[in-house]
């Protein structure tokens, strides 16, 4: 047996090991298909993407926590390194909570990353399904994923409320008890769900601990199985795109998935994690040490929810005063906005994609997005509920607005309950009307062309603007009409190439500017040909 | 955007991949081809070999590489060196946060930023066209697996539907089995609110239940008894019963306000209250107590208005009228805040004549 030299050998490992691979798994086709599939590409398309980063950034800083976290509401004498507070009598899960921000080296700066990136986490979800809702991508075949987007907001939901449940300071404290309150106000059953979840009278010994294990374990569970679905489904089902040259409903047109766009991925992945890292260190958020231990008998004023919250919080302070009375029985006004709200505004519109394919009674497939302006009547919708959830959030605020700005409270609320009725209903007029505004400047500049801002006398001493037509024109001159695309329609003259594209280089050109694309039916204007503008007057 | 256009492509011929000819970039065009992938644009962003314009990015880039690594090193001095424990007073140790998030975040900026202009600027500008495969599955397909199901389920039906002892033995056995799956997850977790022996719900630590049948003490929050000469004219303070563990969070539903009217008012507040059922006689000279939690969410209802005896719950803004037996004006809230009957024991403290006679805190569906 010849002997085989040792370079050819390592030259040699990877194919070998390449080979043992593939015999095992058989993964060459679907491994090289991964690397080449196409992905299509546009801004709005990476919101989702801020989610998931922030996502795998809470479960990094999250698991540091739990290492220093006690779950306990055992009554303990603080002893700790914040002196204002030294010989009070607080909970284990405060005391450790004051611990890992005073006593824990970087404590204070993971605690603050894991709030941040969970305040970021929902906003991300939100302006992502509004990005979704907008462009119509939940239509046919995508609509389990809007479900699946909706319940993970619920999810996000739950964990946030659990998560700033945990310290069991002044502010946490109080909005357990308002929980308490909103379970006791479920008909029949509310006592009973509210003593079974807290073990007894509000609040007992052991809901932190119930907390912490779904704030660690069954909602980060949940939350990991569905964002799998939903990158799962994203990925089998084909991202959606905008359309635009080449694209069809049929094709995806972008760059492969490897090396660009992973590329991109992981830059854009250090640009969130790094802005959570700028927000954690500049921005002080949650001080749980100025807000002391819960009591129940203290609260101080301006005490807000976190914002994805607030709007529920909000509707709770504009719902008015109606009390319903069955018999001896009788159902309170919170159970209206805090039970019933909360439980409509997050499964009703996972109905959205069939209700609005049942009215339309449109059954093809969509991979084209649609510009929000082609669809105003969605788009009006879409605004009603934006409005609503707005005047929410600001109404979960509206004592601190009443106090800043010098308006009585009394006020607020009532502009809160009225604007929840009116403005809802201007915003969809509003909206509607804007979108087709925008559709018809659209069908103008395709019909006549792009305004170029020249204006030209007639013999008979008219005055007319020059419109560059986009298409081929008749023998007149005059541009044929052109079919709306669904895309972007040019309306100023660089967009055409009319103007010499920008020179590169931040303080000096780095490359020679490209020429300057000329029309012949326009010459470009330079100096010795330009005629002085007088006023016509001799 | 790529102005390209596309007309009906020719679709490529399949190679031979064992030609030792090809080079390794028609292989992975075969590889596309096979993806069903069509490559329209792949060139470089740059005007010939190094260009000016391309060494400046990759100039920006290795810049870029460099700070990261540079504030990465500054990040990790921070987090050694820097004194970071807290101490009053200290200063130094109120940056070590900021100085964290800041180097880590140049540090992962610069990354992120150097991988981007890698990605956008250096490498080839790249247009793919893949083809969908949408809709359905083939027709045969849907009808093989249809019918497979529903011969799956024909023969487990079959089974049962010849042999009635085992239908009946299945659903005997079955529900069963799955409530036994369920009741011990969610068994443990049910308790009664209404326990006979100790209705929570409807008492609180005034009640002298609570304390071997004698009266209950108003007490501050350290324990000790209040007198009434300790809250002055037009003064509030906010009382717990002087039972051990009083004034902690095992009586969360316990606060109380105890207020110390002025005359007018609390002549006015007393006629309010003798018209009332519950509330006559409950005041003690120009005293008067409310339970302090709020009827809407159970937040403590502690803003006390001093000029228009108006009591607010800053969480929900529910507002109370104190002269008119705490009756809610404004706000979610529905009911009134519970008036404590007051007394004066034989050593001059105040002590509780009895529990609140209506049900403190949020309300619910039973309430009496």
């Amino acid at each position: 047996m010849k002997r085989r030299t040792g370079k050819a050998d390592l030259q040699q490992a990877p194919v070998t090991f390449a080979k043992g691979v593939d015999e095992r798994f058989q993964a060459s086709t679907p491994l090289r298909a991964l690397l080449n599939k196409v992905f299509p590409d546009h801004w709005s398309f990476l919101l989702g993407e801020i989610a998931l980063f922030s996502f795998i950034i809470l479960l990094l800083t999250g698991v540091f926590l739990t290492l220093f976290f006690d779950p306990s509401m055992t009554e303990t004498a603080y002893q700790g390194a914040y002196p204002a507070l030294r010989g009070t009598e607080m909970s284990q899960a405060y005391a450790s909570s004051l611990h890992l921000s005073f006593e824990v080296r970087g404590g204070l700066f993971m605690r603050q990353m894991h709030h941040w990136a969970a305040l970021l986490f929902m906003a991300a979800i939100v302006v992502h399904m509004l990005r979704i809702f907008f462009t119509g991508a939940y239509r046919k075949p995508r609509e389990i994923n809007w479900v699946i987007g909706m319940a993970l907001f619920l999810l996000g939901f739950l964990a946030g409320f659990t998560g700033y449940s945990l310290p069991d300071d002044g502010l946490s404290g109080t909005g357990l008890r308002i929980a308490s309150a909103i379970m006791l106000s479920i008909p029949v059953v509310g006592t009973w769900v509210s003593a079974s979840i807290f073990g007894g009278e509000f609040p007992g010994h052991l809901i932190i601990g119930r907390f912490y294990i779904a704030h660690v374990l069954l909602i980060p569970g949940g939350l990991l199985a569905l964002i799998s679905v939903h990158l799962g489904l994203v990925f089998k089902q084909k991202h959606t795109q905008w359309p635009g040259p080449m694209r069809t409903n049929t094709n995806v047109v972008g760059e492969r998935m490897f090396p660009r766009y992973a590329l991109k991925q992981g830059g854009f992945f250090m640009a969130v994690f790094g802005t959570v890292a700028l927000l954690a260190g500049l921005f002080q958020i949650n001080p749980i040490w100025l807000f002391g231990p819960y009591r129940a008998s203290e609260v101080s004023s301006a005490s807000q929810p976190d914002w994805y919250v607030m709007f529920l919080d909000g509707l709770v302070r504009l719902m008015p005063n109606w009390q319903i009375y069955i018999g001896d029985y009788s159902i309170p006004p919170l159970f209206w906005p805090a039970v019933v709200g909360l439980g409509f505004f997050t499964t009703a519109p996972m109905a959205w994609p069939w209700l609005e394919a049942r009215k339309t009674g449109d059954k093809r497939i969509h991979n084209l997005l649609e510009r929000p302006r082609d669809n105003p009547e969605r788009v009006g919708i879409g605004s009603m509920a934006v409005t609503f959830f707005l005047i929410g959030t600001i109404s979960g605020a509206n004592d601190v607005i009443a106090d800043k700005f010098h308006i009585s409270l009394n006020a607020m609320t009532w502009a809160g309950r009225i604007g929840l009725i009116v403005l809802p209903a201007l915003a969809y007029y509003l909206a509607v009307r804007i979108c087709l505004g925008l559709q018809q400047h659209d069908r103008e500049v395709l019909a006549h062309g792009v305004e170029t801002g020249i204006i030209r006398r007639l013999p008979n001493g008219q005055f007319v603007e020059v419109h560059q037509p986009l298409g081929p024109v008749d023998d007149h001159g005059h541009p044929l009409p052109l079919e709306y695309g669904g895309w972007v329609v040019p309306k100023k003259m660089n967009r055409v190439g009319a103007l010499a594209p920008a020179v590169k280089g931040f303080f000096y050109p780095v490359e020679k500017p490209s020429e300057a694309p000329v029309s012949p039916g326009m010459p470009p204007v330079s100096g010795d040909t330009r005629e002085e503008i007088t006023s016509g007057r001799k | 955007m790529t102005t390209l256009h596309h007309d009906a492509p020719d679709a490529p011929e399949p190679v031979d991949v064992d030609d030792p000819r090809l080079s390794r970039f028609e292989i992975v065009k075969e590889g596309l081809r096979r993806d069903e992938i069509e490559l329209v644009t792949y060139e470089s962003q740059f005007h010939g070999t190094n260009s000016k314009a391309e060494k400046r990015v990759v100039r920006n880039i290795a810049l870029l590489f460099i700070i990261a690594g540079v504030a990465a090193f500054a990040f990790l001095a921070f987090y050694i060196f820097w004194p970071w424990r807290f101490e009053l007073g200290s200063t130094t140790s109120d940056y070590y946060t900021p100085l964290l998030g800041i180097s880590l975040a140049i540090s992962l900026f610069a990354v992120g930023f150097a991988i981007l202009s890698w990605a956008k600027k250096l490498l080839p500008h790249e247009v793919s066209i893949q083809a969908r495969h949408d809709g359905a599955s083939p027709t045969d397909e849907q009808k093989i697996t249809g019918q497979t199901m529903i011969f799956v389920g024909d023969e487990l039906n079959q089974g049962v539907q010849r042999r009635p002892l085992l239908k009946g033995a299945i659903g005997f056995g079955l529900a069963p089995i799955g409530l036994v799956a369920a009741a011990p997850l969610i068994g443990g977790l049910i308790e009664n609110p209404h326990k006979a022996d100790q209705p929570d719900l409807f008492t609180t630590g005034f009640s002298p239940v609570k304390n071997g049948g004698n009266l209950v003490r108003l007490t501050r929050d350290d324990g000790t008894p209040i007198r009434p000469e300790d809250v002055s004219t037009g003064g509030q303070m906010t009382v717990f019963p002087g039972v051990p563990h009083g004034a902690t969070n095992e009586y969360a539903d316990s606060p109380t306000l105890l207020i110390h009217l002025r005359a007018d008012d609390a002549e006015e507040t007393r006629n309010n209250a003798a018209a009332d059922r519950r509330n006559a006689g409950s005041m003690w000279g120009n005293y008067v107590a409310y339970s302090k939690i709020c009827t809407h969410a159970g937040c403590p209802a502690s803003l006390y208005e001093q000029q228009t005896n108006r009591l607010l719950c800053p969480c929900h803004q529910s507002q109370f009228l104190i002269t008119r037996n705490a009756q809610p004006i404004f706000g979610p809230a529905t009911r009134r805040l519970p008036m404590l009957p007051l007394g004066v024991d034989e050593e001059g403290y105040f002590v509780a004549t009895s529990d609140f006679k209506d049900t403190v805190g949020p309300d619910f569906w039973e309430r009496p």
